[in-house]
Protein backbone atom coordinates (compact mmCIF):
# COMPACT_ATOMS: atom_id res chain seq x y z
CA UNK A 1 0.00 0.00 0.00
CA UNK A 2 2.05 2.88 -1.33
CA UNK A 3 0.30 5.90 0.49
CA UNK A 4 0.72 8.29 -1.93
CA UNK A 5 -1.53 6.38 -4.06
CA UNK A 6 -3.79 6.05 -1.68
CA UNK A 7 -3.94 9.66 -1.48
CA UNK A 8 -4.65 10.30 -5.10
CA UNK A 9 -7.45 8.05 -5.03
CA UNK A 10 -9.19 9.93 -2.89
CA UNK A 11 -8.14 13.54 -4.55
CA UNK A 12 -9.69 11.89 -7.37
CA UNK A 13 -12.99 10.65 -5.67
CA UNK A 14 -13.24 13.96 -4.13
CA UNK A 15 -13.00 15.79 -7.75
CA UNK A 16 -15.94 13.67 -8.64
CA UNK A 17 -17.95 14.78 -5.15
CA UNK A 18 -17.29 18.28 -6.52
CA UNK A 19 -19.04 17.72 -10.38
CA UNK A 20 -22.25 18.34 -11.28
CA UNK A 21 -25.19 15.15 -10.47
CA UNK A 22 -25.79 13.70 -13.83
CA UNK A 23 -29.36 12.29 -12.74
CA UNK A 24 -32.23 13.74 -14.29
CA UNK A 25 -34.75 13.89 -12.12
CA UNK A 26 -37.46 11.63 -13.78
CA UNK A 27 -41.10 12.80 -13.31
CA UNK A 28 -40.08 16.26 -13.80
CA UNK A 29 -37.33 15.93 -16.31
CA UNK A 30 -38.48 13.45 -19.18
CA UNK A 31 -35.75 12.59 -22.15
CA UNK A 32 -36.68 11.82 -25.46
CA UNK A 33 -36.51 8.62 -26.38
CA UNK A 34 -35.07 7.32 -29.79
CA UNK A 35 -37.31 7.98 -33.19
CA UNK A 36 -37.55 4.49 -33.53
CA UNK A 37 -37.89 3.37 -29.17
CA UNK A 38 -41.14 0.85 -28.81
CA UNK A 39 -43.31 1.17 -26.54
CA UNK A 40 -46.86 0.96 -26.38
CA UNK A 41 -49.12 0.40 -29.35
CA UNK A 42 -51.19 2.72 -30.97
CA UNK A 43 -53.99 1.71 -33.92
CA UNK A 44 -54.02 4.58 -36.35
CA UNK A 45 -56.48 6.62 -38.14
CA UNK A 46 -56.73 7.42 -41.95
CA UNK A 47 -57.03 11.18 -42.25
CA UNK A 48 -61.29 10.55 -42.71
CA UNK A 49 -61.18 9.44 -39.39
CA UNK A 50 -61.85 6.28 -40.44
CA UNK A 51 -59.56 3.12 -38.98
CA UNK A 52 -57.07 1.63 -40.51
CA UNK A 53 -57.09 -1.84 -38.60
CA UNK A 54 -58.92 -4.10 -40.82
CA UNK A 55 -58.87 -6.85 -38.40
CA UNK A 56 -57.10 -9.47 -40.15
CA UNK A 57 -55.00 -11.00 -37.34
CA UNK A 58 -52.18 -10.98 -38.51
CA UNK A 59 -50.29 -9.33 -35.36
CA UNK A 60 -52.05 -11.83 -33.02
CA UNK A 61 -50.13 -14.57 -35.56
CA UNK A 62 -47.47 -12.61 -35.04
CA UNK A 63 -46.78 -12.20 -32.00
CA UNK A 64 -44.51 -14.17 -29.97
CA UNK A 65 -45.66 -13.82 -26.77
CA UNK A 66 -49.65 -14.16 -27.62
CA UNK A 67 -50.55 -10.72 -26.29
CA UNK A 68 -52.90 -10.03 -28.48
CA UNK A 69 -56.37 -11.04 -29.12
CA UNK A 70 -58.37 -9.35 -32.17
CA UNK A 71 -61.94 -10.48 -33.57
CA UNK A 72 -63.31 -9.04 -36.65
CA UNK A 73 -66.92 -8.04 -37.70
CA UNK A 74 -68.44 -7.34 -40.76
CA UNK A 75 -68.70 -4.04 -42.36
CA UNK A 76 -71.62 -2.18 -43.93
CA UNK A 77 -71.53 1.01 -45.74
CA UNK A 78 -74.54 1.71 -43.19
CA UNK A 79 -72.29 1.40 -40.41
CA UNK A 80 -68.44 1.81 -41.72
CA UNK A 81 -65.59 1.74 -39.60
CA UNK A 82 -62.25 0.66 -41.49
CA UNK A 83 -61.86 0.17 -45.80
CA UNK A 84 -63.02 -3.16 -47.03
CA UNK A 85 -64.78 -6.18 -45.53
CA UNK A 86 -64.24 -6.54 -42.35
CA UNK A 87 -62.87 -4.09 -38.51
CA UNK A 88 -61.39 -5.29 -35.32
CA UNK A 89 -64.08 -5.65 -33.14
CA UNK A 90 -62.53 -6.24 -30.31
CA UNK A 91 -58.92 -5.40 -30.01
CA UNK A 92 -56.91 -6.24 -27.05
CA UNK A 93 -52.93 -5.99 -25.89
CA UNK A 94 -52.11 -7.42 -22.84
CA UNK A 95 -49.29 -5.09 -21.61
CA UNK A 96 -47.93 -8.49 -18.81
CA UNK A 97 -47.55 -10.45 -21.86
CA UNK A 98 -45.96 -8.35 -24.64
CA UNK A 99 -43.06 -7.98 -24.85
CA UNK A 100 -42.38 -5.04 -27.52
CA UNK A 101 -40.65 -6.60 -29.99
CA UNK A 102 -42.53 -4.72 -32.89
CA UNK A 103 -43.80 -7.84 -34.92
CA UNK A 104 -47.32 -7.08 -34.79
CA UNK A 105 -46.27 -3.19 -36.38
CA UNK A 106 -43.87 -5.29 -39.07
CA UNK A 107 -46.47 -8.04 -39.90
CA UNK A 108 -49.71 -5.12 -40.25
CA UNK A 109 -50.39 -5.17 -43.66
CA UNK A 110 -52.05 -1.35 -43.46
CA UNK A 111 -49.47 -0.31 -40.99
CA UNK A 112 -52.57 0.36 -38.30
CA UNK A 113 -50.50 -0.42 -35.28
CA UNK A 114 -47.71 1.64 -34.49
CA UNK A 115 -45.45 1.26 -31.27
CA UNK A 116 -44.96 4.79 -30.17
CA UNK A 117 -43.33 6.57 -27.38
CA UNK A 118 -45.64 5.99 -24.12
CA UNK A 119 -43.11 3.74 -21.67
CA UNK A 120 -45.27 4.94 -18.35
CA UNK A 121 -46.78 1.76 -18.56
CA UNK A 122 -47.92 0.63 -14.88
CA UNK A 123 -50.93 -1.13 -13.69
CA UNK A 124 -52.62 -2.24 -10.17
CA UNK A 125 -54.56 -5.24 -11.06
CA UNK A 126 -53.83 -7.67 -14.00
CA UNK A 127 -57.37 -6.98 -15.39
CA UNK A 128 -55.94 -3.29 -15.97
CA UNK A 129 -52.79 -4.70 -17.74
CA UNK A 130 -55.39 -5.36 -20.82
CA UNK A 131 -55.70 -2.93 -23.09
CA UNK A 132 -58.33 -2.42 -25.14
CA UNK A 133 -59.55 -0.59 -28.28
CA UNK A 134 -60.79 2.51 -26.25
CA UNK A 135 -57.25 2.93 -24.89
CA UNK A 136 -55.04 2.00 -28.23
CA UNK A 137 -57.25 3.34 -30.52
CA UNK A 138 -55.88 7.41 -31.48
CA UNK A 139 -58.55 10.07 -31.61
CA UNK A 140 -60.43 11.06 -34.53
CA UNK A 141 -58.42 13.77 -36.86
CA UNK A 142 -59.90 17.13 -37.26
CA UNK A 143 -60.35 16.19 -40.75
CA UNK A 144 -61.83 13.21 -40.13
CA UNK A 145 -65.74 11.79 -38.53
CA UNK A 146 -65.71 9.59 -35.97
CA UNK A 147 -66.67 5.72 -36.73
CA UNK A 148 -68.99 3.97 -37.23
CA UNK A 149 -69.71 6.48 -40.48
CA UNK A 150 -72.18 6.11 -43.21
CA UNK A 151 -70.28 6.03 -46.49
CA UNK A 152 -71.51 6.19 -49.91
CA UNK A 153 -71.69 2.17 -50.98
CA UNK A 154 -68.84 1.38 -53.23
CA UNK A 155 -66.41 3.94 -51.75
CA UNK A 156 -64.52 1.94 -49.34
CA UNK A 157 -64.04 -1.34 -51.19
CA UNK A 158 -60.26 -2.05 -51.00
CA UNK A 159 -59.28 -3.29 -47.22
CA UNK A 160 -55.13 -2.26 -48.09
CA UNK A 161 -54.60 0.59 -49.35
CA UNK A 162 -52.22 1.31 -52.41
CA UNK A 163 -48.58 2.50 -50.19
CA UNK A 164 -45.51 4.02 -51.07
CA UNK A 165 -42.67 1.72 -50.69
CA UNK A 166 -42.49 0.49 -47.27
CA UNK A 167 -40.91 2.48 -44.96
CA UNK B 1 -28.16 9.82 46.59
CA UNK B 2 -30.58 12.71 46.26
CA UNK B 3 -33.79 11.36 44.18
CA UNK B 4 -32.90 14.79 41.71
CA UNK B 5 -29.45 13.49 40.83
CA UNK B 6 -30.74 10.09 39.89
CA UNK B 7 -33.75 11.60 37.87
CA UNK B 8 -31.10 13.75 36.32
CA UNK B 9 -28.86 10.71 34.96
CA UNK B 10 -32.06 8.47 34.34
CA UNK B 11 -33.54 10.96 32.15
CA UNK B 12 -30.01 12.20 30.63
CA UNK B 13 -29.14 8.62 30.12
CA UNK B 14 -32.35 7.47 28.09
CA UNK B 15 -33.23 10.88 26.85
CA UNK B 16 -30.35 12.32 25.56
CA UNK B 17 -28.20 9.34 25.05
CA UNK B 18 -30.72 7.19 23.17
CA UNK B 19 -32.76 9.65 21.14
CA UNK B 20 -29.33 11.49 20.25
CA UNK B 21 -27.69 8.42 19.20
CA UNK B 22 -31.11 6.61 17.29
CA UNK B 23 -32.06 10.27 15.52
CA UNK B 24 -28.18 10.58 15.39
CA UNK B 25 -28.07 6.78 13.47
CA UNK B 26 -31.02 7.55 11.65
CA UNK B 27 -29.77 10.42 10.07
CA UNK B 28 -26.23 9.65 9.38
CA UNK B 29 -27.75 6.87 6.77
CA UNK B 30 -29.42 9.96 5.22
CA UNK B 31 -25.69 11.72 5.25
CA UNK B 32 -24.33 8.60 4.02
CA UNK B 33 -26.52 8.19 1.14
CA UNK B 34 -26.59 11.53 0.10
CA UNK B 35 -22.99 11.70 0.42
CA UNK B 36 -22.46 8.70 -1.01
CA UNK B 37 -24.12 9.42 -4.35
CA UNK B 38 -22.14 12.64 -4.79
CA UNK B 39 -19.13 10.97 -5.20
CA UNK B 40 -20.57 9.01 -7.48
CA UNK B 41 -21.73 11.81 -9.19
CA UNK B 42 -25.68 11.20 -8.03
CA UNK B 43 -28.09 12.97 -6.07
CA UNK B 44 -29.13 10.37 -3.77
CA UNK B 45 -32.43 10.20 -1.77
CA UNK B 46 -34.60 13.31 -2.07
CA UNK B 47 -38.13 11.99 -2.47
CA UNK B 48 -39.11 11.90 0.98
CA UNK B 49 -39.97 15.06 2.26
CA UNK B 50 -37.83 18.37 1.50
CA UNK B 51 -34.05 17.08 0.36
CA UNK B 52 -35.74 13.57 1.36
CA UNK B 53 -35.16 14.36 4.73
CA UNK B 54 -38.16 11.77 5.80
CA UNK B 55 -36.36 9.14 4.18
CA UNK B 56 -35.19 7.43 7.38
CA UNK B 57 -38.27 7.61 8.52
CA UNK B 58 -39.78 6.63 5.61
CA UNK B 59 -37.29 3.34 5.86
CA UNK B 60 -37.97 3.19 9.65
CA UNK B 61 -41.06 2.52 9.21
CA UNK B 62 -40.77 0.04 6.35
CA UNK B 63 -38.33 -2.06 8.34
CA UNK B 64 -41.41 -2.25 11.56
CA UNK B 65 -43.38 -3.62 9.05
CA UNK B 66 -41.21 -6.40 7.58
CA UNK B 67 -42.06 -10.12 9.26
CA UNK B 68 -39.63 -10.49 11.58
CA UNK B 69 -37.83 -14.17 10.82
CA UNK B 70 -36.55 -16.68 12.83
CA UNK B 71 -34.73 -19.16 11.20
CA UNK B 72 -36.02 -22.54 12.61
CA UNK B 73 -32.61 -24.16 13.04
CA UNK B 74 -31.23 -20.86 15.53
CA UNK B 75 -30.70 -21.17 18.86
CA UNK B 76 -33.56 -18.42 20.08
CA UNK B 77 -32.56 -16.51 22.71
CA UNK B 78 -29.60 -16.11 21.11
CA UNK B 79 -30.40 -14.59 18.14
CA UNK B 80 -33.04 -12.53 19.79
CA UNK B 81 -30.60 -10.94 22.29
CA UNK B 82 -27.84 -10.55 19.91
CA UNK B 83 -28.80 -7.10 18.81
CA UNK B 84 -29.08 -6.02 22.03
CA UNK B 85 -26.11 -6.45 22.72
CA UNK B 86 -24.88 -5.47 19.79
CA UNK B 87 -27.05 -2.13 19.88
CA UNK B 88 -26.56 -1.22 23.67
CA UNK B 89 -23.16 -0.77 23.90
CA UNK B 90 -23.29 1.71 20.40
CA UNK B 91 -25.65 3.62 22.53
CA UNK B 92 -23.89 4.18 25.93
CA UNK B 93 -20.37 4.80 24.46
CA UNK B 94 -21.42 8.95 24.24
CA UNK B 95 -22.20 8.88 28.01
CA UNK B 96 -18.32 10.36 28.94
CA UNK B 97 -17.78 12.80 26.12
CA UNK B 98 -17.64 16.44 27.01
CA UNK B 99 -19.54 18.48 24.71
CA UNK B 100 -18.96 21.63 25.97
CA UNK B 101 -17.36 23.51 28.75
CA UNK B 102 -18.91 24.67 31.87
CA UNK B 103 -22.26 26.61 31.42
CA UNK B 104 -23.20 28.59 35.02
CA UNK B 105 -21.15 25.99 36.66
CA UNK B 106 -23.13 22.72 35.04
CA UNK B 107 -20.42 20.90 32.82
CA UNK B 108 -22.15 20.02 29.60
CA UNK B 109 -21.88 16.52 28.74
CA UNK B 110 -24.45 13.90 27.82
CA UNK B 111 -23.97 11.82 30.83
CA UNK B 112 -21.12 12.01 33.17
CA UNK B 113 -17.63 12.84 33.93
CA UNK B 114 -15.83 9.73 35.44
CA UNK B 115 -12.49 9.56 35.81
CA UNK B 116 -11.71 6.26 33.75
CA UNK B 117 -13.36 7.86 30.58
CA UNK B 118 -10.81 6.39 28.25
CA UNK B 119 -10.84 3.07 30.13
CA UNK B 120 -14.51 2.66 29.84
CA UNK B 121 -14.67 3.75 25.70
CA UNK B 122 -11.98 0.63 25.52
CA UNK B 123 -14.10 -1.49 27.70
CA UNK B 124 -17.91 -1.05 26.45
CA UNK B 125 -16.72 -0.63 22.77
CA UNK B 126 -15.18 -4.66 23.27
CA UNK B 127 -18.77 -5.78 24.42
CA UNK B 128 -20.09 -5.25 20.88
CA UNK B 129 -17.95 -7.54 19.41
CA UNK B 130 -20.34 -10.43 21.72
CA UNK B 131 -23.04 -9.50 19.81
CA UNK B 132 -22.07 -9.63 15.87
CA UNK B 133 -19.94 -12.68 17.22
CA UNK B 134 -23.10 -14.52 19.00
CA UNK B 135 -25.25 -13.12 16.00
CA UNK B 136 -23.25 -14.80 13.66
CA UNK B 137 -23.31 -18.18 15.58
CA UNK B 138 -27.23 -18.80 16.68
CA UNK B 139 -28.44 -17.82 13.50
CA UNK B 140 -27.24 -21.87 11.77
CA UNK B 141 -26.52 -19.99 8.41
CA UNK B 142 -22.63 -20.73 7.17
CA UNK B 143 -22.74 -16.82 6.44
CA UNK B 144 -23.50 -15.43 8.96
CA UNK B 145 -20.95 -17.77 11.29
CA UNK B 146 -18.36 -16.74 9.01
CA UNK B 147 -19.25 -13.07 8.88
CA UNK B 148 -19.04 -13.86 13.06
CA UNK B 149 -15.86 -15.10 13.15
CA UNK B 150 -14.36 -12.60 10.93
CA UNK B 151 -15.92 -9.93 13.11
CA UNK B 152 -14.72 -11.05 15.90
CA UNK B 153 -11.28 -11.87 15.16
CA UNK B 154 -10.95 -8.45 13.28
CA UNK B 155 -12.54 -6.63 16.15
CA UNK B 156 -10.31 -7.83 18.47
CA UNK B 157 -7.35 -7.58 16.22
CA UNK B 158 -7.94 -3.87 15.89
CA UNK B 159 -8.00 -3.26 19.41
CA UNK B 160 -5.09 -3.23 20.12
CA UNK B 161 -3.78 -0.46 17.73
CA UNK B 162 -6.78 1.46 18.90
CA UNK B 163 -6.48 1.04 22.18
CA UNK B 164 -2.70 2.53 22.02
CA UNK B 165 -3.80 5.35 19.99
CA UNK B 166 -5.68 6.55 23.10
CA UNK B 167 -2.57 6.10 24.98
CA UNK B 168 -1.16 9.66 23.42
CA UNK B 169 -3.37 11.40 24.35
CA UNK B 170 -3.26 10.05 28.11
CA UNK B 171 0.22 10.72 28.52
CA UNK B 172 0.17 14.01 26.70
CA UNK B 173 -2.83 15.19 29.45
CA UNK B 174 -0.81 16.52 32.23
CA UNK B 175 -3.48 16.47 35.08
CA UNK B 176 -4.28 14.41 38.03
CA UNK B 177 -7.27 12.19 36.03
CA UNK B 178 -5.27 11.57 32.74
CA UNK B 179 -7.88 8.95 31.72
CA UNK B 180 -10.60 11.44 32.37
CA UNK B 181 -11.87 12.30 28.93
CA UNK B 182 -13.23 15.91 30.25
CA UNK B 183 -9.46 16.23 31.57
CA UNK B 184 -7.79 15.01 28.10
CA UNK B 185 -10.01 18.49 26.13
CA UNK B 186 -8.99 20.41 28.66
CA UNK B 187 -5.55 20.09 27.92
CA UNK B 188 -5.78 20.73 24.43
CA UNK B 189 -7.50 24.54 24.84
CA UNK B 190 -4.68 26.08 23.49
CA UNK B 191 -3.18 22.66 20.87
CA UNK B 192 -4.80 19.78 19.77
CA UNK B 193 -3.20 16.76 20.09
CA UNK B 194 -3.58 15.80 16.39
CA UNK B 195 -0.88 18.38 15.90
CA UNK B 196 1.44 16.48 18.42
CA UNK B 197 0.29 13.05 17.79
CA UNK B 198 -0.39 12.60 13.83
CA UNK B 199 0.47 8.98 13.67
CA UNK B 200 -1.59 8.36 16.68
CA UNK B 201 -4.19 9.87 14.90
CA UNK B 202 -3.78 8.09 11.84
CA UNK B 203 -3.45 4.99 13.57
CA UNK B 204 -7.13 5.68 15.67
CA UNK B 205 -8.79 6.63 11.87
CA UNK B 206 -8.00 3.45 10.65
CA UNK B 207 -8.17 0.66 13.74
CA UNK B 208 -11.66 2.68 14.29
CA UNK B 209 -12.65 1.99 10.77
CA UNK B 210 -11.53 -1.45 11.14
CA UNK B 211 -13.50 -1.83 14.35
CA UNK B 212 -17.08 -0.39 13.45
CA UNK B 213 -16.66 -3.07 10.18
CA UNK B 214 -16.65 -0.43 7.89
CA UNK B 215 -15.45 0.02 4.25
CA UNK B 216 -12.31 -0.47 3.09
CA UNK B 217 -12.70 -3.09 6.00
CA UNK B 218 -15.98 -4.45 6.15
CA UNK B 219 -15.06 -7.75 5.69
CA UNK B 220 -17.88 -8.87 8.05
CA UNK B 221 -20.39 -8.35 5.76
CA UNK B 222 -18.73 -8.37 3.05
CA UNK B 223 -21.74 -8.66 0.54
CA UNK B 224 -20.24 -10.31 -2.35
CA UNK B 225 -18.73 -13.40 -0.52
CA UNK B 226 -21.46 -13.88 2.58
CA UNK B 227 -24.40 -12.40 1.30
CA UNK B 228 -24.26 -10.11 4.54
CA UNK B 229 -22.09 -11.51 6.94
CA UNK B 230 -23.49 -11.83 10.64
CA UNK B 231 -27.12 -10.68 9.94
CA UNK B 232 -27.87 -12.75 7.11
CA UNK B 233 -30.40 -13.62 8.70
CA UNK B 234 -32.01 -10.99 9.93
CA UNK B 235 -34.62 -8.80 9.50
CA UNK B 236 -37.60 -6.26 10.46
CA UNK B 237 -36.38 -4.31 13.77
CA UNK B 238 -33.73 -6.65 14.24
CA UNK B 239 -31.88 -5.83 11.37
CA UNK B 240 -32.70 -1.95 12.12
CA UNK B 241 -30.95 -2.34 15.51
CA UNK B 242 -27.95 -4.31 13.42
CA UNK B 243 -28.08 -1.26 11.41
CA UNK B 244 -28.72 1.28 14.46
CA UNK B 245 -25.60 0.02 16.26
CA UNK B 246 -23.57 -0.06 13.16
CA UNK B 247 -24.25 3.83 12.24
CA UNK B 248 -24.43 4.52 16.21
CA UNK B 249 -20.94 3.03 16.39
CA UNK B 250 -19.84 5.52 13.44
CA UNK B 251 -21.45 8.06 15.02
CA UNK B 252 -19.33 7.40 18.29
CA UNK B 253 -15.85 6.72 16.99
CA UNK B 254 -16.60 10.02 14.83
CA UNK B 255 -17.28 11.96 18.69
CA UNK B 256 -13.93 9.66 20.40
CA UNK B 257 -12.05 10.85 17.32
CA UNK B 258 -13.55 14.20 17.52
CA UNK B 259 -12.81 14.74 21.56
CA UNK B 260 -9.37 13.14 22.01
CA UNK B 261 -7.55 14.42 18.78
CA UNK B 262 -9.68 17.36 17.44
CA UNK B 263 -9.87 19.59 20.47
CA UNK B 264 -13.56 18.48 21.42
CA UNK B 265 -15.49 21.46 21.88
CA UNK B 266 -12.64 24.03 21.61
CA UNK B 267 -12.53 26.45 18.90
CA UNK B 268 -12.45 30.14 18.65
CA UNK B 269 -14.25 32.28 21.36
CA UNK B 270 -15.63 29.42 23.83
CA UNK B 271 -13.79 31.08 26.39
CA UNK B 272 -16.58 34.08 26.11
CA UNK B 273 -19.48 31.65 24.57
CA UNK B 274 -19.44 28.55 26.17
CA UNK B 275 -22.75 27.58 23.89
CA UNK B 276 -20.44 27.38 21.09
CA UNK B 277 -18.67 24.49 22.24
CA UNK B 278 -21.28 21.83 21.41
CA UNK B 279 -21.48 23.05 17.57
CA UNK B 280 -17.73 22.92 17.12
CA UNK B 281 -17.65 19.67 18.43
CA UNK B 282 -20.60 18.65 15.83
CA UNK B 283 -18.46 20.16 13.02
CA UNK B 284 -15.99 18.60 14.16
CA UNK B 285 -17.82 15.11 14.16
CA UNK B 286 -19.52 15.44 10.81
CA UNK B 287 -15.88 16.44 9.41
CA UNK B 288 -14.45 13.04 10.27
CA UNK B 289 -17.83 11.27 9.60
CA UNK B 290 -17.31 12.71 6.07
CA UNK B 291 -14.04 11.51 5.79
CA UNK B 292 -15.47 7.64 6.94
CA UNK B 293 -17.95 7.98 4.17
CA UNK B 294 -14.97 9.16 1.74
CA UNK B 295 -13.11 6.15 2.36
CA UNK B 296 -15.78 3.76 1.68
CA UNK B 297 -16.82 5.64 -1.29
CA UNK B 298 -13.16 5.30 -2.71
CA UNK B 299 -11.01 2.08 -1.50
CA UNK B 300 -12.34 -1.36 -2.83
CA UNK B 301 -12.39 -3.99 0.13
CA UNK B 302 -9.53 -5.88 1.42
CA UNK B 303 -8.54 -9.23 1.25
CA UNK B 304 -9.29 -10.72 4.09
CA UNK B 305 -5.54 -12.07 5.56
CA UNK B 306 -4.33 -8.84 4.07
CA UNK B 307 -6.55 -7.00 6.43
CA UNK B 308 -5.38 -9.11 9.48
CA UNK B 309 -1.52 -9.36 8.67
CA UNK B 310 -1.77 -5.01 8.40
CA UNK B 311 -3.32 -5.11 11.53
CA UNK B 312 -1.24 -7.60 13.58
CA UNK B 313 2.36 -6.53 11.15
CA UNK B 314 2.02 -2.82 10.70
CA UNK B 315 -0.76 -1.24 12.85
CA UNK B 316 0.48 -2.92 16.24
CA UNK B 317 3.99 -1.75 15.91
CA UNK B 318 3.60 1.42 14.39
CA UNK B 319 1.39 2.38 17.26
CA UNK B 320 3.41 0.50 19.84
CA UNK B 321 6.13 2.59 18.29
CA UNK B 322 4.23 6.18 18.36
CA UNK B 323 4.01 5.34 22.26
CA UNK B 324 7.03 4.83 23.32
CA UNK B 325 8.61 7.63 21.39
CA UNK B 326 5.46 9.60 22.88
CA UNK B 327 6.20 8.47 26.37
CA UNK B 328 9.99 9.22 25.79
CA UNK B 329 10.22 12.83 24.44
CA UNK B 330 7.25 13.71 27.22
CA UNK B 331 10.41 11.91 30.08
CA UNK B 332 12.75 13.91 28.03
CA UNK B 333 11.53 17.56 27.36
CA UNK B 334 8.83 17.05 29.94
CA UNK B 335 5.36 17.04 29.59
Amino acid sequence: MNPFELLRGLWTTFLNFLERPVTYQYPEIKRPVRERFRGRHELKRYDNGLEKCIGCALCAAACPADAIFVEAAENTDEERFSPGERYASTYEINFLRCIFCGFCEDACPTEAIVLEHNYELSYTDRRSAIYGKDKLLVPVPESGKPTPMKVEPGSFDRAVPEMEDPK
Amino acid sequence: MDLALLLEWTIKALVILMVFVVLGAAYLTYFERRMLARFQVRIGPNRAGPLGLLQPIADTIKLMFKEDLIPAEADKVLFIFAPIITVIPAMILLAVIPIGPEVWGINLDLAADINVGVLYIMAVSSIAVYGIAIAGWSSANKYSLMGGIRAAAQMISYELPLALAFVGPILLTNSENPMSVHEIVRAQQSLWFVVLQPVGFLIYLMAAVAEINRAPFDMPEAEQELTAGYHTEYSGLKFALFYLAEYGKMLVVSFIGATLFLGGYWGPFVDQVPLLGPVYLLAKVVVLLYFIVWLRATYPRMRYDKLMAFGWKFMLPLALLNVMITAAVIVLVGG
